[in-house]
């Protein structure tokens, strides 16, 4: 039987990474073709940098990129996030690599998806 | 983003309100074969004096280069604005040449597709950093609630520029621009066939609106 590696990564261990070390964290996982769930998600930039980053790192017969699903960024946090520009907040987030995680279906309370072991 | 960021982009915000800039730069993004090539030849054929802006496929990823197109004067509501319009690539998190190979592209046509496609979304994403607006085209078979879709508005919303939806594609029989509503309600949509040119002229009145 083939297994599924999944690495539940919490808040508190994301909020002390800066944003290119989640990035680097994140892809070195999916590339190895492990599932990533991460407790807080990443900021709207943070995404799009990660996006970036698989875009370079795209290989045409070894990676062909990740696939990932989260919620819609939730606004809110306190008045001193504010003023820090820390008002838009990540929320639960699930990457894998396109090849392996499929969404099969996703609304604004719940995300589906399905991972595929291969031969 | 920190305080000195926020704070400039704040300020940059307020000049803008306080000298109502009347030329706008303005991106257009979606997933691929959501219509963006189509829709920016049909603002261009609308406004301006001829050509277009790029061709379209039902290949994904026909548009592999951000393509801009300066001063389209758009007149609407009884005023006009000027408009940089910028077809970006389609924005994607992943991208397989075999997926290309489906269309009856040759192995070697759908890797030189696929690494040029790579190179359009990191082109795609550097644009975000360059614009006053974005129309975040969607199509309207499809499920709207995709990351693309997500990590766009995520970042129109961070940065506290205008973004406008629109959703294409309602010539076609299984189109839903109610579920497309649904899925973002915080922001203004407007429902259009860019093939057919079906509401563009809603569209015009919402952009000329929108972005001023």
């Amino acid at each position: 039987m083939r297994e599924v590696h999944m690495d539940l990564i919490s808040g508190e261990k994301l909020d002390r990474l800066t944003s290119m070390e989640k990035i680097r964290l994140i892809l070195d996982k999916v590339k190895t073709g492990r599932i990533v769930v991460l407790e807080n998600g990443l900021t709207p930039e943070e995404e799009v940098r990660l996006i970036e980053m698989t875009m370079t790192e795209i290989r045409l017969d070894e990676f062909s990129g990740i696939e990932i699903e989260s919620y819609p960024a939730k606004k809110g946090g306190s008045f001193l996030d504010k003023i820090l520009g820390k008002s838009v907040k990540g929320r639960l987030t699930v990457i894998g690599p396109a090849n392996q995680l499929r969404t099969i279906e996703k609304d604004r309370y719940q995300i589906s998806t399905k991972v595929s072991v291969g031969d | 983003m920190g305080f000195i960021r926020s704070l400039k982009l704040s300020f940059g915000i307020w000049i803008n309100k306080i000298f109502k800039k009347k030329k706008a730069k303005i991106g257009l993004y979606g997933p691929p074969n959501a219509g963006k090539t189509t829709l920016a030849n049909r603002i261009v054929e609308d406004w301006s004096d001829g050509g277009t802006m790029g061709l379209v496929s039902a290949i994904p990823h026909e548009t592999r280069r951000a393509v801009r197109k300066e001063g389209l004067i758009i007149e609407a509501n009884g005023s006009s604005i000027e408009l940089d319009i910028v077809d970006t690539p389609g924005m994607a998190t992943k991208i397989d040449f075999r997926d290309f190979m489906a269309f009856g592209l040759s192995e070697a046509e759908a890797k030189k597709r696929a690494r040029e496609a790579t190179e359009g979304v990191i082109e795609a994403i550097k644009w975000l950093e360059d614009l006053d607006g974005v129309l975040l085209i969607m199509d309207s078979t499809e499920d709207p609630y995709t990351q693309v879709n997500v990590v766009i508005i995520g970042n129109m919303e961070a940065r506290k520029l205008p973004l406008l939806i629109v959703a294409n594609k309602i010539d076609l029989p299984e189109a839903s621009p109610a579920r497309i509503k649904a899925a973002f309600p915080q922001h203004p949509m407007v429902s259009i066939s860019a093939l057919e040119g079906s509401n563009v002229d809603e569209l015009y009145k919402a952009i000329a609106a929108h972005f001023r």
